[in-house]
């Protein structure tokens, strides 16, 4: 409790830093955060009562944003994981698709938006599309590496007791790869967040994306900040999400064997 | 007594890279059922081979196994296998109730499935661990517990590889009284592959004394100790200490001859070599068991 504290003092301090150092330099392209929270509580939380005080902008543009975000993650974690496990379990299909692989992962995504407005025309498919082919690769490559990693004491043991092919996928591989498989689900989701604001800069005025880049447009800073700021708390809420769930799945991992925490998962 | 396991003829050769090496040379030897068989020969002499072709991850390039009357190939369906790695062995994200279900999903109930576990659990006295995970438990339950999945798979044939070289040596005592107790009790035909002549005499109604590579049977000698076997009255008795001396003896102990001892380091170097080989085919064998079935 006391550290929960101490952590959220100090981002609150800097906040009041900011808050400061902006009043003092009176600069357009820096609003206060004051002037932010205003702008936010106008653009999202000013709705009417039955709608839980949200407006219209945050079903228009915020939910279809995480709907388009958390689908594309969604199909990209299914295909990843059944690809890599598939891939992870069969050296020849390894040695085939690895330098396919690399190369296609080493595509920056972004740069295939144009690709993919050609290939989908504009829309949700295409915006899909981006998300899909920019976090399919962390995930991935983790699965195949944590399908690899089954030691040989539990193939062996599992030959043995003849356990049956998808008992030996699902509670072998699966569980011996899900370590792995969650690291990549993280990095593919803070990716995510990353590829649905790309995916909206171009052909379309829907999305928390296209809403930034309007308002940068019209020299709406505080807009411009407070769709900042959103970006920010959506990556740590989902990241937060996740880690819960990853906390459960992993639930059996000794301990000491667990992968050091990193800086955002001290942060929950 | 009418034999569980019968091995002729049995040879191994592998294939690598830089030319063929042949593990198992000229075996043969029976196990009668309810007989609990230890195999004890030097390191790298093809002991975990043999168990291989056993248990049919890999098959032989020569002669015949059968269990119970039939040839063996590919993994038969009623043989269990104790490793010596247990912490690899377990799934570490079961308990080990679960731990112990796990083979018995493919063919039992949930409700009779939990009943064997729970019984076997209780055969190495650790009904009460059901719930733990096994890195909860210390080395020795942790090897209690897959002694209690493989009992509880019913196996006519339990193989067991080095079962207790990663224990310390009190836990190997316990351990060595408690196999004997429950091979007992449920009347469990038993093969032990050890490098430890001490367990061997202890342990087994006969040895299989294997020489250095390629293995073959040098002796196969009846242990003359009355059955119960107690760790301090057995092992001082003269009957032990002679049968001890012997294999010692037939295996070369302390003969540090330079002869022996280089061959022994080359076996050992060769070992690590032939494991991964090994591990390619036995990984081969299963998917092609698997592709047929």
């Amino acid at each position: 409790m006391t550290r929960f504290v101490q952590r959220w003092a100090v981002f609150a301090g800097l906040v009041v830093v900011w808050e400061l150092l902006t009043w003092y330099a009176d600069d357009t392209f820096f609003p206060r955060p004051t002037e932010i929270a205003a702008a936010a509580h106008e653009l999202w939380f000013s709705g009417p009562a039955g709608d839980l005080f949200l407006t219209d902008t945050v079903f228009e543009h915020v939910f279809p944003s995480i709907g388009r975000l958390l689908a594309g993650w969604g199909i990209a974690a299914v295909v990843g994981i059944a690809l890599g496990v598939a891939l992870g379990r069969s050296a020849a299909a390894a040695e085939y698709a690895g330098p396919l692989l690399t190369f296609m992962r080493s595509i920056p995504p972004p740069l295939l938006v144009p690709v993919f407005l050609l290939v989908f025309s504009v829309g949700t498919t295409m915006q899909l599309a981006t998300i899909i082919f920019g976090v399919l690769w962390p995930i991935l490559l983790n699965s195949v590496d944590g399908a690899r990693s089954v030691d040989a004491t539990k193939f062996e043991t599992s030959a043995v007791f003849r356990i049956p092919k998808p008992q030996w996928i699902l509670g072998v591989v699966l569980p011996s790869a899900a370590p792995k498989i969650f690291a990549g689900l993280r990095v593919s989701l803070s990716l995510s967040l990353v590829l649905m604001v790309v995916s909206e800069l171009v052909g379309t005025d829907n999305g928390i994306g296209s809403q930034l880049l309007v308002a940068q447009r019209e020299f709406d800073f505080p807009d411009m900040w407070a769709g900042i700021t959103l970006l920010g708390v959506l990556g740590y809420a989902l990241n937060t999400v996740l880690l819960v769930f990853e906390r459960k799945a992993l639930a059996w991992q000794p301990k000491q064997e667990r992968t050091p925490a990193t800086v955002e998962e001290k942060a929950v | 007594m009418t034999a569980m396991l019968e091995v002729a003829d049995l040879g191994h050769t592998y294939q690598a890279k830089d030319g063929a090496h042949t593990a198992i040379a000229d075996l043969s030897f029976t196990v009668g059922t309810g007989e609990l068989v230890c195999v004890v020969g030097p390191s790298g002499c093809g002991k975990s081979t043999l168990l291989r072709t056993i248990s049919g991850l890999i098959r032989p390039t020569r002669g015949e196994i059968s269990l119970h009357g039939n040839e063996v190939r590919g993994v038969p369906d009623d043989l269990a296998v104790v490793f010596q790695d247990y912490s690899r062995s377990l799934f570490p994200w079961l308990s080990v109730q679960k731990n112990v279900e796990f083979p018995l999903r493919r063919s039992l109930g949930r409700a009779e499935r939990r009943a064997r576990a729970a019984e076997a659990l209780e055969w190495v006295g650790l009904g009460a661990a059901g719930r733990k995970y096994p890195w909860q438990l210390s080395g020795g339950m942790q090897q209690r517990v897959a002694i209690a999945r493989a009992l509880a798979y019913r196996p006519a044939l339990l193989l067991m590889d080095e079962p207790f070289a990663s224990v310390d040596a009190q836990t190997r005592f316990e351990l060595e009284d408690l196999l004997l107790k429950v091979r007992t009790e449920q009347d469990t035909t038993v093969l032990v592959v050890t490098h430890d002549i001490d367990e061997s005499v202890y342990l087994g109604d006969r040895i299989l004394v294997l020489s250095t590579s390629p293995a073959s049977v040098v002796a196969d000698l009846k242990v003359d100790l009355p059955a119960q076997r107690d760790q301090i009255t057995t092992r001082e008795s003269e009957a032990f200490v002679a049968l001890r001396a012997e294999v010692a003896r037939l295996l070369n102990v302390g003969k540090t001859s330079e002869e022996v001892r280089a061959r022994r380091e080359a076996n050992e170097q060769q070992a690590a070599k032939w494991a991964e080989a090994e591990r390619a085919e036995a990984s081969r064998a299963d998917a092609e068991e698997r592709a047929t079935t």
